[in-house]
């Protein structure tokens, strides 16, 4: 019974010993440059223990406020709010720019339109123009596609295409990048925002303002629907998350970056 | 000895038995309380049949009409698939099937219920909504007729199954009665079968309809989420219950946005509350008109 006693607390003592478990939460659009860095990171760090969950920036940051992650992940600056709120529970959170993003337009493959003016887009998205015809289209109904209000690149959009002026009611919300990519590939009159690394070859990104959305655009400023992805911590960062965090920061990490259709820092 | 044990399982039984009405309570002042605050700020006639629901924007509008007629379309829409499908079925396994059949199709109607939610959602998202889009020439397939089909079938084993029960509580004096007096089998199903077992078969609509109003990630991979009044049913739209799990992610806890989430589910709980009094008050009056026990 004694020698019982003693190996449960044995045990209750080694778990906080051990590296212990990071969660990242928070942006799908961070969400595959973080699951395949933490993939290589646990390869390299065997003690590691990283697990990484979407849900949106909103939800990421929430969680972290709330103490049920360490990083989260943000496609969008802190707001004050939030801030405040981190503040009052003690946590001085702390942000990591881990890479750069373009909001990338995407429309069906067969849509003949190759390129908009952010004016247009924004048309589209508070329903003045409702077919792709009076945009110099094809006679077809536009089906317009945005994110729910969790999402760190909808605020982003919303800035900086909408100039913060209410979406149609009848758009199609989706709850992530990837479900808009897969209703744009096969509606052929659907348009949608994505982050770069969720442009593939069964949707078709259109130029905004005359400038394609990709690395070198995006790196010199030419893209301007562009914005940092952040990972935010509680503090200066510590132990794993440090070793995580300067990791991405790396040749190596930004090497995974850029791998997965984002923009390197440097 | 033993009587002590007897009192002490019988204490134990009391707890469990209140346990269920404990958490109603629990649960029923919890969103009082969170969301009757929002009426500080929007009143409730504006709440319910305010048009536009922008909760985030500058400033926010919280009109949940849309989210209302959505859900109620989108349950309509469930309703004319899971009646006749339910109660057919259910006519079937009680007057038509062989003792074999029976055996196999009842355990398969209950595990038709027991499929995770999520995985007609997918099944809805992947399969139906590109096919219904191709069929009927749609813009997109996510709509609320989308939702509906899914939604019925959802609800189908509810409403076999419970209205098979009372189908085989109709007493077999009845049965042997009408077939006495010289009517056929299918008079007897229609005038007497079925007005006995009407409580039994109305229940089971009705939990089948609280089934379908109250699905969440079914509608939130398959309605598309606009927030729009429905003109037709090939439009997207924006269920209650999508909306709350769309967005309580996001909502600062405390904010107006929160307390609005709360009082949509509140909304939606009296909504599901009043079906299931219905279903209750109804089985009850036939009971009484019939002289049945049960």
């Amino acid at each position: 019974m004694k020698k019982l006693i003693l190996t449960v607390m044995a045990l209750g003592l080694a778990v906080p010993l051990s590296a212990g478990k990071v969660v990242l939460e928070g942006s799908t659009t961070v969400l595959p440059i973080a699951q395949k860095a933490a993939e290589v990171f646990m390869k390299n760090n065997p003690d590691a223990d990283l697990s990484v969950r979407g849900g949106g920036s909103g939800v990421g940051i929430a969680s972290i406020i709330d103490g049920t992650c360490d990083i989260a992940n943000a496609s969008r600056a802190i707001k004050p709010a939030e801030l405040e709120k981190a503040s009052k529970k003690g946590r001085d959170l702390k942000a990591h720019v881990i890479a750069m993003d373009g909001i990338s337009h995407i429309v069906h493959p067969s849509n003949s339109v190759t390129g908009l003016t952010r004016e247009q887009i924004k048309q589209i998205y508070t329903s003045r123009v409702k077919n792709w015809k009076e945009i110099g289209g094809p006679d077809l109904k536009i089906v317009v596609i945005s994110r729910d209000s969790a999402s760190g690149t909808f605020e982003a959009f919303s800035e900086m295409v909408l100039n913060k002026k209410k979406v149609r009611p009848d758009a199609i919300m989706q709850a992530s990048n990837q479900g808009i990519a897969s209703i744009v590939a096969r509606t052929p009159g659907a348009i949608g925002y994505v982050g770069l690394g969720y442009v593939t070859d069964s949707v078709k990104a259109i130029s905004v303002d005359g400038v394609m959305p990709d690395k070198n655009s995006v790196l010199r400023n030419k893209y301007l629907i562009s914005r940092p992805l952040f990972m935010y911590t509680v503090g200066a960062p510590q132990g794993t998350i440090k070793k995580f965090i300067d990791f991405l920061k790396s040749p190596e990490g930004q090497k995974i970056v850029s791998e997965e259709g984002f923009v390197g820092l440097k | 000895m033993n009587r002590r044990k007897e009192k002490l399982i019988k204490w134990l039984f009391t707890v469990t038995a209140f346990a269920s009405l404990a958490f109603l309570v629990g649960i029923v002042l919890v969103l009082f309380k969170e969301a009757l605050p929002i009426f500080k700020t929007v009143s409730p006639k504006a709440f319910l049949l305010g048009q536009s629901w922008y909760p985030t924007a500058e400033p926010p509008e919280f009109g949940i009409l849309p989210l209302i007629l959505a859900s109620l379309w989108v349950t309509a829409g469930a309703l004319v698939i899971c009646v006749p499908l339910g109660v057919g079925s259910a006519l079937y396994l009680h007057e038509l099937a062989g003792n074999k059949q029976r055996a196999v199709l009842k355990p398969v109607i209950e595990i038709l219920a027991s499929v995770p939610s999520i995985v007609y959602g997918f099944f809805g998202m992947v399969v139906l909504a590109p096919f219904l889009q191709e069929a009927f020439d749609l813009p997109i397939g996510l709509t609320a007729f989308t939702t509906s089909v899914i939604l019925g079938v959802m609800a189908t084993p509810t409403v076999a199954s419970i209205a098979e029960d009372a189908l085989s509580y109709v007493p077999r004096s009845f049965r042997e009665a009408s077939f006495a007096v010289g009517a056929d089998r299918w008079q007897t199903l229609t005038k007497v079968i079925i007005p006995a077992a009407g409580s039994g078969i109305s229940t089971a609509v009705i939990l089948g309809m609280s089934r379908a109003i109250g699905e969440t990630m079914t509608v939130l991979m398959v309605a598309g989420g606009s927030a729009i009044i429905p003109e037709s049913i090939f439009d997207p739209v924006r269920p209650m219950t999508a909306a709350i799990a769309a967005e309580m992610g996001e909502a600062p806890v405390g904010s107006d946005h929160y307390h609005a989430l709360f009082a949509i589910a509140l909304i939606l709980f009296l909504i599901t509350f009043a079906f299931n009094i219905a279903a209750e008050l109804i089985s009850r009056r036939y009971r009484l008109k019939l002289g049945l026990s049960r």
